[in-house]
């Protein structure tokens, strides 16, 4: 994991510092709350409905056992006992005071951690893939090249007020765990016929109001250029995106109106001119990072042999538990969807336990995953036994990995100041109408996605079976979406119909998955389902 | 942090000008006019201009001023790098909606004069402009990056 030294110590100190005297002006009324705002935004502070919302980086994911319990800390001494674990891999508290969030990034500098860029007109913390650096599917780790962007993209004066947000994200498998195609900028590491490793760069996707699956913009970008190359397309949208109508002003809408072909070449020829800079990070820069994602000692000579005598243990194995590259071990996922829960959300003692275990289990490493989960990378399969009874015993082992009550749900109308609906008691309800776990394994994978208002936060294009929170007329309602997906075969969900009110959206996804064991082949998933027979039978199952 | 090489002190100067020529006397002119009748060494960019418009000619321009309509508009960032990457010399002066946390970044992209539409408090701008020793990218600004700082 990567570690600290002087100076980006003194670049977040210096950024606490220079946020408590921004809060101590606005408190003092030298600065209007116009002005603050996007100060305050820059450094993750929210006003919801009923409190600040402070966001916490968490960058692509990764964080050591010191970091997660300072989360919990945080949770216990400033927030209300929890926090909630979001789709980009961050955590946020709801119940945050002005007066005290400076006191908060100072705790959390601490441990080295931080809340810059996490949310504003600004390049946010970036994502990755929550299995990098253990996935057997990787052509390298991807989180060296991670934290060198999160480095070269913090405080970039000339971006400082960019049109929109600008989320960019990272992965070296084929199997795509982190929405590479629906970033403004994603990014998978490859190797061309040379052998040298290059990213392809797929730029303009997203979701919100007007999804976009990004287009390929690059085949092959050579590694050593990546930042460059970032700052070519962060240059053309400064430049030229829209500045009029804030549901126009992301990336993808330039690169869709310009078309992909014209986007490209502006593109390329500002980077013509950027790489006369020299500001590229030197490769004796990207090797001192990568020391600190060297492989942790693994234990070699280990079985795989699982004892699987108790049933409740094997089928956590079976749904929760994932393939390691190296002999002995696994990773392990945390589930953070009890039913009846709330999705994504943890107590400081949950927080704090998982911290003990990764600390014991998992050479001192946890991830945040994009569905709200934690996983625990490295674990031995020996210890996989006795790791599950802790799990078990505090609410934590539940074995729905990717299974329809796997639900991401953004916080909804229950906390957020933008929302029309709420989701929380939606993803609640569904995920209690399919509590029984055989009738969720007998579904199979089945990723469900719920957003409360068109912003998508909760990445319902994103679902197989996606939803939709609206205001219609004062009252919350809920659209359906089928045959999304995030993944490295993304496309997004389409609108069955007529929406529902919110006992209607629960009965309407039970039809869509009867429908679904009606007519499925041996194999098949949901969403190949979906692909095969279309939408039109699943319409007819939902309408009548 | 004495054993890292970083910024220099910064002191903030009367009429937030950053530069010890004399400024120009010219009134600076619109971009159009300013193209049409060359003999003028000031000029004015609205914020959408293209600034690479003025390339040709920037051997005999002293004054650049980019316009700020709203602080949150920030193509005038791009405009300045883009000038000073050119080997643009002469003054460039931030106008219009420019607050005092704006200033330190408009410094690094190459801005050297400041005519904002209201005060700017000075004590504030000058621990701001002092605040960051360590800069993580190279821009217009010419500060040492870190990850160069790193390896000598």
């Amino acid at each position: 994991m990567y570690r600290y030294d002087k100076y980006d110590q003194a670049i977040v100190d210096a950024r606490v510092e220079e946020f408590r005297d921004q809060a101590r002006r606005r408190l003092a009324g030298q600065l209007t709350d116009d002005q603050f705002k996007p100060l305050r935004l820059k450094n993750g502070l929210y006003l919801q409905l009923h409190a600040y919302m402070l966001r916490v980086a968490i960058p692509y994911g990764t964080l050591d056992s010191r970091q997660m319990r300072m989360l919990g800390h945080i949770a216990r001494k400033y927030d209300r006992g929890y926090g909630h674990f979001t789709t980009r891999q961050n955590l946020q508290y709801n119940w945050i005071k002005l007066e005290e969030a400076g006191d908060i990034l100072a705790d959390l500098a601490t441990v080295e951690m931080h809340a810059i860029q996490t949310s504003g007109e600004s390049i946010r913390n970036l994502s990755s893939d929550q299995y990098a650096g253990a996935a057997a599917d990787e052509v390298c780790d991807p989180r060296p090249w991670a934290e060198l962007i999160r480095q070269a993209t913090t405080f970039h004066p000339e971006f400082s007020y960019l049109p929109r947000k600008f989320k960019i994200a990272v992965t070296a498998a084929n199997e795509d765990r982190a929405a590479i195609r629906l970033h403004d900028i994603g990014l998978k590491l490859v190797k061309n016929d040379d052998g040298e490793l290059g990213f392809e760069v797929y730029i303009g996707g997203g979701m919100g109001r007007t999804p976009f699956v990004a287009p390929l913009i690059r085949p092959f970008l050579p590694a050593d250029h990546l930042f460059s190359y970032i700052e070519a397309a962060l240059r053309v949208w400064n430049r030229n995106g829209r500045r009029d109508n804030i549901h126009k002003q992301r990336i993808k809408i330039l690169v869709h109106d310009l078309g992909q072909e014209e986007f490209t070449r502006q593109v390329e020829a500002e980077w013509q001119e950027i790489l006369k800079n020299g500001s590229d990070v030197p490769r004796a820069e990207f090797d001192r990072i990568a020391a600190y994602f060297e492989p942790p000692a693994f234990e070699t000579g280990l079985s795989d042999d699982i004892d699987r005598s108790d049933p409740d243990f094997a089928l956590w194995v079976d749904h929760n538990v994932k393939a390691h590259k190296a002999p002995g071990y696994a990773i392990v996922n945390i589930s953070l969807k009890p039913v009846g829960g709330i999705p994504g959300d943890a107590t400081a003692e949950q927080i704090d336990l998982m911290a003990g275990l990764g600390e014991k289990y998992s050479f001192d490493e946890l991830r945040v995953t994009h569905a709200q989960n934690i996983v625990l990378p490295h674990v031995r399969k020996a210890d996989l036994y006795a790791l599950w009874q802790v799990l078990d015993e505090n609410g934590l082992a539940t074995a729905n990995l990717d299974l329809i009550s796997d639900i991401i749900a953004c916080p909804g109308l229950d906390y957020c100041s933008l929302a029309n609906a709420r989701s929380i008691p939606v993803a609640q309800k569904i995920a209690t109408r399919f509590a029984d776990l055989g009738r969720q394994r007998e579904l199979g994978e089945l990723k469900l996605k719920i957003s409360g208002c068109i912003n998508a936060c909760g990445h319902h294009h994103a679902g197989h079976i996606g939803i939709l929170g609206v205001d219609k007329k004062g009252t919350e309602n809920y659209q359906l979406l089928l045959g999304g997906s995030g993944a490295e075969d993304a496309s997004l969900g389409k609108i069955t119909g007529p929406g529902f009110n919110e006992d209607g959206i629960v009965d309407a996804v039970e039809r869509v998955t009867d429908k679904y064991l009606a007519v499925r082949e041996d194999g098949e998933r949901f969403l190949d389902t979906y692909r095969r027979v279309g939408f039109e039978p699943f319409k007819e199952a939902i309408y009548g | 942090m004495g054993d890292l090489k970083g910024n220099a002190h910064v002191a903030v100067p009367q009429g937030l000008r950053f530069r010890d020529d004399d400024p120009a006397e010219e009134p600076a002119v619109t971009l159009d006019a300013f193209l049409d009748q060359s003999n003028s060494s000031a000029v004015r960019l609205e914020a959408g201009e293209d600034a690479r418009r003025l390339l040709p000619h920037l051997d005999h321009i002293a004054l650049i001023e980019i316009d700020f309509p709203r602080f949150r508009d920030g193509r005038g960032y791009s405009s300045a790098q883009i000038l000073r990457e050119a080997g643009y010399t002469g003054e460039l002066r931030a106008t219009g909606d420019v607050l005092v946390d704006q200033i330190d970044h408009m410094r690094r992209c190459g801005f050297d004069g400041f005519a904002p539409d209201k005060p700017i408090d000075a004590t504030v701008l000058a621990a701001s402009l002092n605040r960051y020793r360590y800069r993580y990218q190279t821009a217009a600004d010419g500060a040492v990056p870190v990850w160069k700082l790193r390896h000598g």
